[in-house]
């Protein structure tokens, strides 16, 4: 009985997990169609900045919940107007640009914390299940990522933001000729995904840790998440994260935690040949 | 008084040139109609006044304002309404969220989305349709409300007939009529149905190669082939 609990919860812990780290990419991939390479590097500016600020003083919920997402959503304001708004529609040029912002984030980062990692122990300490236990703050995660997904939901279908947004990027001159500037809802839109990309950042940064280079640990895993999820990006993404993380959980408990890794990316591609537009492609096609 | 002017526009995709030294004018209140065939610019026209592309050479005046520079969103917001070819319906939004989107994002409130849906009884029993699974004819309809909740002072139509079956064809006409009653609209329409555009249009140019002239008998008479 213990046992079947804590699968349950660490099985919820995965695909939270996976969930958080899809969603900015949810957003400025899945919604914007802009490829971006930095999204692994966003993901540890989120990390970066919680822990740093942390250090200076700040109290740690404020750090993770707010320094976080205000300074990756601003690097993504930034870079959006420097860089990615030239670029809509190019998709190889996009590409390459993100590439290079990803390697001169790492390179900078490194500069400035050196190659090593930094870490803060995660708080809250454990909760114990009969003889096995489960960290407090990772189920907290999966409470944070339901509630982000939920906010996201009624974000996009309750506000004039939001209905605005999903109009302009399914047509974007059309959107133009009622009134709309295209401009300025890709600019909000993509400085609103590396904002939850910061948040994600800093969530998973106690239990991961940070390095400048640990981007590249996260970036496959969300394009792959967002990808097999297909268009809807809401239900697509939590749809895939529960299945991914499902198989990835099963083989890990079953086998090893490296098999589960395995497992979770041979799943993907059997995934995305059978449904080539991702599980909302066939299922919950009218979702959001 | 004229409300859109034109004075010697020309424009066109990158290297290529489509419009010659346009010039007309559109009074306040009239429906201008400009008849041509396939490639004579009609469509390039309308996208040159809405600002979809941009003016090499001319002006546009529209309410005594010079928007010939403008984006296309500022002059939407200026009063220009455009209902492009194809109707360009969001697919994925409902038809009440295809007009909401329009009201809100010209900065007006959602009252007058259900304003103009009042004005629509074909469109109020599928409001909750997504606009991708409409018929042409209901995407048109669409397409026409759509645009007023935008609050135009001037409509252009590029080929509203297109796509449509004849029945369809005869309710689109009544529905203009009835609009440009109830909204006081000015309308500019481009179409090669010349059947369609006598019933509406008070006054009708000519579209040839990229220029516009005064209509004469037997260019109409050769279009009605």
């Amino acid at each position: 009985m213990d046992y079947i609990v804590i699968i349950v919860l660490q099985l919820a812990v995965t695909v939270a997990n996976l969930a958080l780290i899809a969603a900015g990419l949810a957003i400025v991939f899945g919604m914007m169609r802009v490829i971006n390479f930095a999204h692994g590097e966003f993901l540890m500016l989120g990390g970066y900045a919680a822990i740093v600020s942390h250090r200076a003083g700040v109290n740690l919920w404020i750090a993770m919940f707010v320094v976080a997402p205000l300074v990756v959503g601003a690097v993504g304001a930034v870079l959006e107007r420097l860089v990615i708004r030239r670029l809509y529609g190019r998709m190889i040029d996009t590409m390459l640009a993100t590439w290079g912002i990803s390697l001169a984030l790492i390179g900078l980062v490194t500069v400035v914390f050196g190659n090593t990692v930094s870490g803060i122990s995660p708080p809250l300490g454990s909760l114990e299940v009969g003889r096995y236990a489960i960290g407090r703050y990772e189920l907290l995660l999966a409470v944070v990522c339901a509630a982000l997904y939920g906010g996201g939901w009624l974000l996009l279908r309750r506000t004039s933001f939001g209905l605005i947004a999903r109009g302009t990027m399914q047509n974007r001159t059309m959107a133009a000729a009622l009134g709309v500037d295209p401009g300025r809802v890709y600019a909000v839109t993509f400085a609103a995904g590396a904002a939850v990309t910061g948040l994600a950042g800093a969530l998973i940064a106690p239990i991961a840790g940070v390095v400048p280079t640990i981007g590249a640990a996260y970036i496959a895993k969300a394009f792959i998440t967002v990808i097999s999820g297909g268009a809807a990006i809401i239900a697509g993404t939590l749809s895939s994260a529960t299945l991914l993380g499902s198989i990835n959980t099963a083989f890990a408990f079953a086998f090893s935690p490296v098999l589960g890794e395995v497992a979770l990316l041979a799943a993907a591609v059997i995934l995305l040949r059978l449904l080539p537009q991702g599980i909302t492609g066939r299922f919950f096609r009218k979702s959001l | 008084m004229s409300l859109l002017a034109a004075s010697g526009i020309e424009a066109g995709y990158g290297q290529m040139r489509v419009l010659t030294d346009v010039r007309f004018e559109v009074e306040e209140g009239e429906f201008l109609g400009i008849l041509g065939h396939n490639g004579m610019g009609k469509s390039t026209l309308l996208k040159a006044l809405c600002g979809e592309i941009p003016l090499t050479r001319g002006a546009i005046a529209f309410a005594d304002r010079d928007v010939g520079k403008l984006a296309v969103h500022a002059r939407a917001r200026a009063g220009i309404g455009y209902v492009p070819q194809g109707r360009q319906i969001f697919p994925a939004l409902t038809v009440r969220e295809n007009m909401l989107m329009a009201a809100l994002g010209s900065g007006r409130p959602a009252t007058v989305a259900d304003r103009v849906l009042a004005k629509f009884p074909r469109l109020q029993p599928i409001v909750d349709r997504a606009g991708g699974v409409l018929s042409g004819g209901e995407q048109q309809i669409l397409a026409l409300a759509r645009c007023l909740c935008g609050e135009p002072k001037l409509l252009l139509l590029d080929e509203p007939t297109e796509g449509v079956q004849p029945s369809i064809r005869d309710e689109i006409s009544d529905t203009l009529l009835r609009l440009r009653r109830d909204f006081g609209l000015t309308l500019l329409l481009v179409e090669q149905n010349i059947q369609f555009m006598q019933s509406l249009a008070d006054r009708v140019l000519h579209m040839e190669k990229g220029r516009v002239s005064a209509g004469h008998d037997e260019a109409a008479g050769a279009l009605a082939f």
